[in-house]
């Protein structure tokens, strides 16, 4: 049981109470940068790897046992595919709505400015790339934690 | 022989690119071609078009929308494929989606 020191809780007292601070505020900030985004730098990529961080730093505290606040591998493999969904079922629902793809103006939702129907899109395919960048991060972590674990030739700990 | 040639050959093809750099416009020069293409048309109506006060945000979500959403597939195609080359082939099957949980079971019956 040397190999798998991802997998075991690390960290003493001070990372068990400083990581409940930071984590919350990580998780706001990242949905700060999504919402934001559209007004000021940021955008879906930045959300998505700050609220990875905060799943990852949970994960690496607590252990990767632990099952209260983590993404398991297999769900997070299966939301990295819906978040690319979730942008390319935004260009489809502009094909619905009469435009080309990727046309917001056209999205089927009774709004009255283009303009407010374009920030809608822009939110909803940074919604996406939010999703599908924090979940392939969790994926790529996990692969790595369950290699870590199955490698039983290398011993890593000496 | 074969790698001294290699080595004369990069030099002069080094030093060739690094001579064009001189007939680059100068960074933030208005009367450079590419700045008078669509920079102007984007700066001038983006606010209005895309909704977005932000020029960076309206011309990568919006007018190129199509560009980022095969950036976010080359993303994910790339995590799935990190994934696919870590995993440990336990020759079962779809170890992935079962999160390697027959490999623990059939470790733990031996």
């Amino acid at each position: 049981m040397k190999n798998n020191q991802l997998k075991k809780p690390f960290g003493g007292i001070i990372l068990d109470s400083s990581f409940r601070i930071i984590i919350p505020f990580t998780l706001v900030y990242g949905m700060y940068i999504l919402t934001h985004g559209e007004y000021s730098p940021g955008g879906g990529f930045q959300a998505g790897a700050l609220l990875a961080v905060g799943i990852v730093l949970v994960r690496l505290i607590q252990g990767a046992d632990k099952e209260s606040f983590n993404v398991p591998g297999p769900i997070a493999v299966v939301c990295a595919g819906v978040g690319t969904f979730i942008y390319a079922a935004t260009g489809w629902l502009t094909l619905f709505g009469g435009g080309k793809f990727l046309d917001y103006s056209f999205l089927p939702v009774p709004m009255e400015h283009l303009a407010e129907l374009h920030a809608l899109g822009i939110l909803m395919i940074e919604i996406g790339v939010t999703v599908c960048v924090m979940m392939t991060i969790i994926d790529i972590m996990d692969a790595i934690i369950e290699r870590l674990d199955d490698d039983k030739e290398v011993d890593y700990h000496e | 022989m074969a790698r001294g040639l290699t080595t004369i050959l990069m030099t002069v093809i080094t030093v060739l690119f690094c001579a064009c750099t001189v007939f680059l416009p100068t960074i933030g020069d208005p009367n450079s071609a590419p700045n008078q293409h669509v920079t102007p048309y984007y700066i001038e109506n983006s606010a209005v078009d895309t909704g977005s006060p932000n020029i960076v945000t309206g011309t990568l979500a919006d007018y190129r929308g199509f560009d980022t959403l095969w950036e976010t597939s080359v993303m994910f195609v790339s995590g799935l494929t990190a994934c696919l080359i870590l995993m440990k082939n336990t020759g079962e099957g779809d170890s992935m989606l079962t999160g390697g949980k027959q490999n623990k079971k059939k470790k733990g019956g031996k």
